[in-house]
């Protein structure tokens, strides 16, 4: 355990030396702040429609305002997960680097663990970005607290599934732009998938639909915490970290 | 220490390694010599348990490399051909990593980064982004990272490419002050650096086996006769080249006589024996009693170089003496 987290940290201040961590947290910040601004404009504008024609309500701060924008920051996340991960194995197959960890007395578990706690870490960062702009609506308004933290909980789970699919596709090859490239196209996939099947009731649709990791969202942007999407994410990330400590071994006999 | 018998691996198309066996005391220096492409990084894969072999084993203390990897791994110190540093880390913090993978506690991890800082002369740049140092620091930032443990086994993949002559003594002076406690396997493809620094060689060719030996052996072995370097003055055109030769050629036991340069009023000739002559006395005795100026006379050894050159063609002729007896080994 001790040396899972050693991997982490080394994986968590690499990317605060480069300039990759500031950019995304940057990124996400600015666009979740135009979100904010855009969520709150339309409520507001509503809400004098509303008053004109005499048919005023308060304004709920989570259905109206928080709840769509964790929806729209579950969606941005879906962007920003490739660009995390791409780097995680790929660049140290490149430069020659995983030669020291996979001939270090180092599990191959720990390794793969280690860089995933470590991608989660920087994730947290990026979403504590949309905390300022969430910490805004609880200073100036009263929404309920709890299902704020249910839809933080599922962020955190549906980017620690992307992660570590990512991770997977990072160990495939030791070209990073691959990595992303790859990664994001299965990110962007999952995200049509969940448009394509929204309205279609057939047998297959509700397959795809369950086995979509963006749909799974719904509920926790709902507020609902439902025992069946944790389990789903959580088996979700148990199954992509095998799948990637498989491929890490197979690199030896690989290569 | 090391022990590896009938180790092959075969990658998709090629052999890498040929069915290779030899073992390695305790406290030696070996050299592990061949061409490009000769499998000495495949070997050394294996042994670090980076890769799996395909036929065979090898093992490290007494640990097999497919059955206990960690046991291995722990005694073992590698540094890759590129030096598996990361740039974007400093000198000392990469080391402290670097150990701390390796299981040292961190209770202990500042002494130690102190002592390979010291001992790979890595001291001043300790504080540097590995990034921006030249390709010699981090040649030895990766030998620091390699011997961070205190491993029973070192082994190095080219440790001198890249590094500047001064550079290359003192890694030099470094292993032999490492080699009492340390089993050292090094490859290189530097003939000149095995000549000083190893006790034994194990040459390899196209994946296979070619000969292992010591450095003092290997070079007796292949060399029948003496060959020797003779230098006369001159002055005014005066003795004539062809006259020296002539002279030379009938001295008693010279089979070949080699004018290799003749400027700045000097004749350097290159005078082989015949198989076991001693030649030099009567070479200097008619070179005098001509009335020349001899200014220089000395043996010329037959280098390891040329050893390398005679047993990796002989193996692709496909028999020599030198193969059979490695066959038996």
């Amino acid at each position: 355990m001790k040396l899972v987290f050693l991997i982490c940290k080394k994986e968590f201040n690499s990317y605060f030396t480069s300039p990759i961590a500031y950019l995304l947290m940057a990124f996400f910040g600015l666009i979740f702040g135009f979100g904010l601004y855009t969520a709150t404009r339309d409520v507001v504008r509503m809400g004098f429609q509303a008053q004109m024609m005499g048919q005023a309500q308060p304004v709920n701060l989570n259905d109206q305002i928080i709840r769509p924008l964790l929806g729209f920051a579950s969606t941005v996340a879906l962007f920003l997960i490739p660009m995390i991960t791409m780097r995680l194995i790929a660049e140290e197959k490149k430069t020659g680097t995983i030669e020291l960890l996979l001939t270090s007395p180092v599990k191959d578990v720990q390794i793969l663990l280690g860089k995933w706690l470590g991608a989660m870490l920087l994730y947290l960062c990026i979403l504590g970005m949309s905390a300022i702009d969430i910490g805004m609506l609880f200073a100036w308004g009263k929404p309920d607290w709890r299902p704020v933290l249910v839809a933080y909980l599922g962020l955190i789970l549906q980017g620690g599934c992307l992660l570590a699919i990512g991770e997977f596709i990072s160990t495939l090859t030791k070209n990073q732009i691959i990595a992303g490239g790859v990664t994001f196209f299965v990110c962007l996939l999952l995200w049509l998938l969940s448009w394509f099947t929204a309205f279609d009731s057939s047998a297959s649709a509700q397959v795809v639909n369950y086995l979509s990791i963006v749909t799974h969202f719904d509920n926790f942007a709902k507020g609902v915490l439902d025992s069946k999407d944790v389990i789903f994410y959580l088996s979700m990330i148990f199954f992509a970290l095998f799948i990637t400590s498989r491929s890490m071994e197979s690199l030896r006999w690989r290569s | 220490m090391i022990k590896v018998e009938g180790l092959t691996k075969r990658y998709a198309r090629t052999v890498a390694v040929d069915n290779i066996s030899f073992e390695v005391e305790k406290g030696q220096i070996v050299g592990f010599l061949g061409p490009n492409g000769a499998g000495k990084t495949t070997t050394m894969r294996v042994l670090t348990c980076f890769l799996p072999p395909t036929n065979g084993s090898a093992a490290v203390a007494g640990y097999d490399v497919l059955e206990h990897p960690i046991e291995v791994k722990k005694r073992i110190g590698y540094l890759p051909e590129s030096p598996p540093v990361y740039p974007e880390m400093g000198v000392a913090e990469y080391l402290a990593f670097a150990g701390k993978l390796k299981g040292i506690s961190s209770a202990d991890i500042r002494k130690r980064v102190d002592e390979v800082l010291e001992k790979c002369a890595i001291g001043d740049v300790r504080g540097k982004l590995i990034g921006k140092l030249s390709k010699g620091y981090r040649q030895r930032v990766g030998l620091a990272q390699a011997i961070i443990h205190n491993p029973d086994v070192l082994v190095l993949d080219e440790p001198t490419s890249g590094l500047d002559p001064k550079q290359i003594i003192e890694i030099r002076e470094l292993l032999k002050s490492l080699a009492g406690n340390h089993t050292i396997i090094l490859s290189t493809h530097i003939l000149s650096e095995v000549e000083h620094s190893c006790e034994r060689v194990i040459i390899i060719s196209q994946g296979k086996l070619v000969a292992i030996d010591s450095v003092a052996n290997l070079t007796n072995r292949l060399r029948g006769s003496e060959s020797v370097a003779l230098e006369v003055e001159t002055a005014g055109g005066n003795p004539n080249p062809s006259d020296v030769q002539q002279r030379l050629e009938q001295v008693a036991g010279v089979s070949r006589v080699v004018m290799k340069d003749s400027k700045n009023g000097r004749l350097t000739f290159e005078v082989e024996s015949l198989q076991g002559r001693q030649i030099r006395p009567d070479l200097a005795r008619n070179v005098v009693n001509a009335g020349w100026n001899l200014s220089e006379l000395r043996p010329v050894g037959l280098s390891l170089e040329e050893v390398f050159l005679q047993l990796t063609a002989a193996e692709n002729k496909g028999a020599s003496p030198a193969e059979s007896e490695a066959a038996k080994q």
